[in-house]
């Protein structure tokens, strides 16, 4: 599902923490399972490129997306998070989306005050068929973290034969 | 209930600066139904606390855990074994439960992670206004169930000050002109008869202008 745009293969075990151009940000993207996902299965057989570095979870609801496991995937060293829902009026569940955008707007808050900061973490809103969309956000996303760089809590070693975070 | 709001975690980790191990403690009473100082809360503090000390270069170490109730010494010993274990420990439960556990724990550190703000209602989801102050002697039923002397700005007990705009409080305009509310309560429970009275100045003494307070019920006693 994940499509590369052009990167080194192998970027993110190789990159430093002075974030050289070619440095691919890990991202979690939590992907409501009613239209997110479907968008980034779309993407994916269009071919659609997005970063190398992107991680989907599938959810049943972005209103199911606790702040912890949004705390969590930076604690551990992710560089940006990106919280994909429902259009506005679209969810599912009526109003999961909006919750989740209440929430993203506390984590960035706390993201900004410890100095890590807010924009490493996004909301986005989209429908079932914007694949495009779902790329382009993941590319902007990116672009955003890569001038902020690496997530400054990220373990600084991790041999390949230890897998992917 | 007793309604509490979280300190920024600015100033908790300048409160907790020279700790290397410290346990958060929740509440699992008001604090946790007014979304202050519960398992979650807590939580969430914890994480945003050791990035923010691992961004300082300073790392910590937070152990976790929510008791039922921080007040009552009977569910304090739930965090004897926990509180082993740590250098000190930060007290998400409301002024009461922080003094227990420092009671509790005399050669321990004990910090408040919460500021205690009122005793208050949920009016709506995640908002709550304050409705009592425990002044010791109610006076609710002269004023239709109402508290001025809480919810008056002024704390009139004999009628409203007139600078009322509308129905809204002069001091502050987000809150409503408690006499106004007394006015109406009255007359919906036909008690306007009420305001005829006039009402002697408070005695304050059982409130806690006099120091701290203490409650005895000895038909309770074991």
């Amino acid at each position: 599902m994940i499509a590369f745009d052009g990167g080194p293969s192998g970027a993110l075990e190789k990159k430093a923490p002075s974030a050289p151009p070619s440095w691919q940000p890990d991202m979690i993207v939590f992907c409501c399972s009613y239209c997110a996902h479907s968008a980034a299965a779309l993407a994916g057989s269009r071919r659609l490129p997005y970063p190398a570095g992107v991680r989907i979870i599938s959810t049943p609801c972005t209103g199911k997306v606790e702040m912890e496991h949004i705390l969590e995937a930076f604690e551990k060293g992710v560089d940006g998070v990106l919280v994909v829902g429902c259009l506005e009026g679209g969810c599912h569940f009526v109003e999961g989306n909006l919750r989740a955008r209440k929430r993203t707007d506390r984590i960035r808050a706390i993201l900004d005050e410890i100095g890590l900061g807010g924009e490493r973490l996004k909301m986005v809103y989209l429908s079932d068929a914007m694949a495009s969309l779902f790329a382009e956000c993941l590319q902007e996303a990116a672009q955003t973290i890569r001038t902020l760089g690496p997530n400054p809590l990220k373990t600084p070693l991790r041999k390949e034969s230890e897998g992917e975070p | 209930m007793i309604v509490a709001s979280p300190k920024s975690i600015t100033e908790l980790k300048t409160i907790i600066a020279g700790h290397k191990r410290v346990l958060f403690a929740g509440c699992g009473t008001c604090v946790t139904v007014c979304l202050a100082g519960g398992e979650r809360e807590v939580s969430l503090s914890s994480y945003a606390m050791r990035m923010a000390r691992r961004l300082d270069g300073n790392p910590i170490e937070i152990d976790q855990i929510t008791i039922e109730r921080q007040c009552e010494n009977e569910f304090l010993k739930d965090l004897v074994e926990p509180a082993s274990k740590v250098e000190a420990i930060v007290s998400f439960g409301c002024g009461a439960g922080v003094q227990a556990i420092a009671e509790r724990f005399p050669r321990k550190p004990v910090y408040a992670g919460l500021n205690t703000q009122f005793l208050g209602v949920l009016e709506e989801q995640a908002t709550w206004t304050e409705k009592c102050l425990g002044c010791g002697d109610c006076m609710l039923a002269q004023f239709g169930g109402i508290c001025p002397v809480t919810r008056c700005a002024k704390r009139l007990l004999n009628g409203p000050c007139g600078g009322s705009l509308e129905t809204r409080c002069e001091v502050d305009p987000d809150r409503p002109c408690a006499w106004q509310l007394i006015y109406a309560r009255l007359k919906d429970i036909d008690q306007l008869e009420r305001l005829e009275e006039v009402v002697p100045p408070k005695d304050w003494r059982p409130a806690w202008y006099g120091g701290a307070r203490k409650i005895i019920r000895k038909e309770h006693q074991v």
